[in-house]
């Protein structure tokens, strides 16, 4: 049974997204227990370029919870230490050719009913906001509400700031259950932890926790490839990409895409983004991935031609076959709820997820309609 | 030019990395028994790091003057110089892919530091590594002053160039290198004032059949005792460099005396003037090419990190060898052996023969297990005790690249939960810089587990698990020259979603 030790909600998962649901159901009176078989953004938090985007979503479900995020996100960086390096530095997204920037203006105009500024940059505008740019672009969009952050502090320090207990290098065996099904507690390797909520935050491991739990989730890994340069004076000052990005992030094709998005830090390096491929928990370095985002990036920023890659790494999106994530209660299992699935958006998704997460587990009104994100809505198949 | 993946697959049969001893014996080995061999290396010469020897337009006359083992580099040049074996100096290999067992394709770069970075990319049926080791480096106060060089490295300056790092040097640090850098300097007319060993060298005693049986390596210690004794040059063990002093560069040094897990005793540090500081501690393999390849490792008895090697030289993935100092270090006269014993036994696997027909791969064995037992020794003699950290203060410098001091890898371990090298690294960028961890990556790991009982033997620095799949920095104009040859399909391994 529960005892005075035990927590009300334990939160499975010490990535962005788990450290978002702790902080923000710490702040709704609860009392959480974080625990992660890994250490603290050992997943795909650590492997982040930390984008908090709205220029790249389209209207609807998941552009109002990154609407939602991006004002959360403002807040949270007046209560974290500034060295988790948020900077709301906007986007700025570009064409090469008219057709692309009919189409970003028209993706544009339907953003705007949403509450997504956009501001039209014109060829000749385009060297005021990024100096370097390649010559010959047909123009772009500037999107002044993109921020960025960096992801494992942001979720080290949210996870200090919850006050919640922190159990890393623990791993969730089993959830246990009671007679009447429903969530009493986990069993781990070191032991056992009772309360009466699980929430699963495990990311791209989602769909192996909600099987432990008797339930169905089906995240897949989708590889994605960061490449870090050496550090730079201030190169680029927004975070720019290409009008195709937005197609890549919406298909579902496992095959190799990239387009690549360019970004300068607070430290120095350029960070250069985003490969997609579904080849599994595949870690081998895929040469060709880094070729085509070497060369994407270089075409964008010529200077960057004679800058060299000091390193790079690859983390798995948590994928869902709708992209859109899984918040909410499971339709199977009383006590678990799933706050997983956020594909390559959950740095940007997770402060939105997290409050929604502390709302229903104290029985208050959400601050958005969930109903698209309902973990219920995949069946198993056969 | 992209080929499809069915013509011909232009190839060698052997592409050695590393020209040092166990890639010269290596590829030469293997050329002998009838492979064609590509054999890479980022320096202008064969040689590798022990065998550096000045750039001809230099002059020396007798570059052989510094190495007691020349005979046995030049034999190695000579079989080289009649071999057919393709030397490609100057090539910086940045990875290594594998289409196949039998399709590998080396990503280097050639040219000169940060000019030509032309990319080129050579094709055989197997890998052989030999890629070496790089020094360890353990901070201390004061370690970043101009004047404090690495072990390792006043040595390379001395082979290579015949430069002195100063007038009075201290040589500080654990391993046998020490000695051996110590008389180097000495014999090139520095004044050594000290050499300061933190173990004792009664951890060999503790292993007599290795010693008895490796006898050239009692004659080596002989050597180099003769010399600092001929040279004046006292040795102090069981003791270390806990501060070094100086406003622009190295004035002196403070040696205390440590306990046996290397706490530095209380009272005991003594003030020695110097103008400059040798410092190593021992050598860590060099093995990024392989674990990006998912190689399985071992951790050796000094708390490094090794490849897991079988009795032929063979990695965890089917193709790809090493040979030397990636499989554990052990000195040159192992490397050669190792690189042998590896030409042999690819020569052999790509011909479809069983490996142990040949005559000299039973000597060949024996001798590796010999000197290997003497490694394992050295090893365990020399490992860093856990008490190191104590002479750090919160503001030295521990990853220089980024300046990130010991007290913030405290204070992620502390208040932010990391535990290990790699989260350190996410929350302080300790590891992220020029060197990418090689500097300080056994110092960060050994601080992340500052008071934590984790189950690692007591005395020894956790490995550092550091994968870098860039093992040199690669011009994203060279990156995206990269032809893009590739298999024409891939799989998409994807799992299938659960019933």
């Amino acid at each position: 049974m529960f005892t005075s030790d035990s927590p009300d909600v334990i939160v499975v998962g010490a990535g962005v997204v788990g450290a978002a649901c702790a902080y923000y159901a710490a702040r709704h009176g609860l009392s959480v227990t974080v625990l992660d078989r890994g250490p603290v953004a050992g997943g795909t938090t650590g492997a982040g370029e930390g984008n908090l985007l709205v220029s790249d979503k389209e209207p609807g479900p998941e552009l109002e919870l990154a609407l939602l995020s991006t004002g959360l996100w403002r807040d949270l960086a007046g209560r974290l230490p500034e060295r988790v390096e948020y900077e709301p530095k906007g986007g700025l997204v570009v064409a090469s050719a008219d057709a692309g920037m009919k189409a970003l203006r028209d993706f544009a105009a339907a953003q705007a009913t949403a509450g997504v500024t956009a501001h039209e940059i014109p060829a000749d505008r385009l060297a005021d906001l990024e100096p370097h740019l390649a010559p010959g672009l047909a123009g772009g969009f500037h999107y002044p509400q993109d921020a960025q952050v960096q992801p494992a502090l942001a979720a080290a320090h949210l996870l200090r700031a919850s006050g919640a207990r922190v159990r890393t290098g623990e791993e969730v065996t089993a959830i246990l259950t009671g007679p009447d099904g429903g969530v009493r507690g986990v069993r781990t390797r070191a032991g056992t932890v009772r309360a009466p909520r699980v929430v699963n935050a495990t990311g791209t491991w989602g769909g192996e926790l909600a099987r432990l739990a008797g339930s169905h989730l089906p995240v897949m890994p989708r590889r994605g490839f960061v490449l870090v340069t050496e550090p730079l004076p201030r190169v680029v000052r927004h975070k720019v990409y290409a009008a195709d990005y937005v197609a890549d992030v919406a298909s579902g094709s496992a095959a190799l895409q990239t387009s690549a998005v360019v970004e300068g830090t607070p430290s120095g390096p350029v960070l250069i983004g985003a490969s997609r491929e579904r080849v599994g928990f595949d870690r081998t370095l895929s040469v060709e991935a880094l070729r085509r985002l070497a060369a994407q990036a270089t075409a964008l920023f010529p200077v960057l031609a004679g800058v060299r890659a000091m390193r790079t790494y690859a983390g798995f999106r948590p994928y869902l076959p709708d992209h859109l994530p899984a918040i909410g209660a499971d339709p199977r299992v009383p006590g678990l709820l799933h706050a997983c699935g956020h594909e390559g958006a959950g740095i940007g998704l997770a402060p939105a997820t997290g409050l929604i997460l502390a709302r229903l587990l104290t029985d208050t009104e959400p601050p958005l309609d969930t109903g698209p994100f309902d973990p219920g809505r995949f069946t198993p198949g056969p | 030019m992209p080929t499809s993946p069915s013509e011909a697959f232009e190839a060698f049969d052997l592409a050695v990395i590393g020209a040092g001893p166990a890639g010269l014996a290596g590829a030469v080995t293997a050329n002998e028994a009838g492979l064609s061999v590509a054999l890479l290396d980022s320096a202008a010469h064969t040689g590798g790091q022990y065998f550096r020897h000045p750039a001809p337009a230099l002059g020396a006359t007798r570059p052989q003057a510094l190495h007691h083992d020349w005979p046995a580099y030049a034999a190695l040049r000579a079989r080289l110089a009649a071999s057919s074996v393709k030397h490609l100096p100057g090539h910086h290999v940045w990875t290594v892919t594998r289409e196949a067992e039998d399709r590998w394709t080396v990503h280097a770069l050639t040219g000169t530091d940060g000019e030509a970075d032309e990319p080129v990319t050579v094709r055989a049926r197997a890998v052989l590594l030999a890629t070496g080791a790089y020094e360890r480096q353990l901070p201390f106060p004061g370690w970043t002053l101009p004047g404090v060089v690495g072990a390792g490295g006043a040595q390379a300056m001395l082979k290579a160039g015949l430069v002195l790092p100063g007038k009075r040097v201290v040589v500080a640090g654990s391993g046998p290198l020490l000695l051996a850098v110590a008389s180097s300097l000495a014999a090139a007319g520095a004044r050594v004032p000290a050499v300061v060993e933190a173990s004792g060298y009664l951890g060999y005693a503790r292993r007599p059949r290795a010693l008895a049986t490796n006898p050239h390596k009692l004659l080596e210690a002989a050597v180099h005792g003769s010399a600092l004794l001929r040279h004046r040059v006292p040795v102090r063990t069981r003791s270390v460099v806990t501060q070094v002093h100086g406003t622009d560069r190295v004035e002196a040094v403070t040696v205390a005396r440590v306990d046996r897990h290397w706490r530095p005793v209380p009272g005991t540090g003594r003030r020695i003037a110097c103008d400059a500081l040798a410092v190593g501690h021992g050598l860590v393999p060099q093995i990024e090419l392989a674990t990006t390849l998912g190689c399985a490792t071992r951790r050796t008895p000094d708390g490094t990190t090794a490849l897991d090697l079988d009795d032929l030289q063979r990695t965890s993935v089917p193709g790809l060898w090493a040979a030397g100092e990636p499989g554990g270090i052990g000195g040159w006269a192992l490397a050669r052996t190792e690189g042998e014993l590896a030409g042999l036994a690819i020569a052999a696997r790509l011909a479809g023969r069983p490996p142990h027909t040949g005559g000299r791969l039973p000597g060949l064995r024996r001798d590796r297990a010999r000197m290997r037992a003497f490694a394992e020794a050295m090893a365990a003699a020399h490992a860093p005790g856990h008490g190191w950290t104590r002479w750090l203060t919160d503001d030295t410098d521990v990853c220089r690249c980024e300046e990130v001091t010991a007290g913030r890898v405290r204070e992620a371990a502390r208040d932010l939960g990391a535990h290990d090298a790699r989260t350190v690294k996410l929350l302080t960028r300790a590891g992220m810089g020029w060197c990418q961890g090689r500097m300080c990556g056994a110092a960060v790991a050994c601080l992340a587990t500052e008071g934590v009982a984790d189950g690692t033997a007591e005395g020894t620095v956790p490995p550092s698990a550091e994968r870098r799949p860039l093992a040199v920095p690669v011009a994203l104009g060279a990156l995206g020259a990269e032809t893009s040859e590739r298999p024409a399909a891939e799989p998409d391994t994807e799992r299938p979603t659960a019933p």
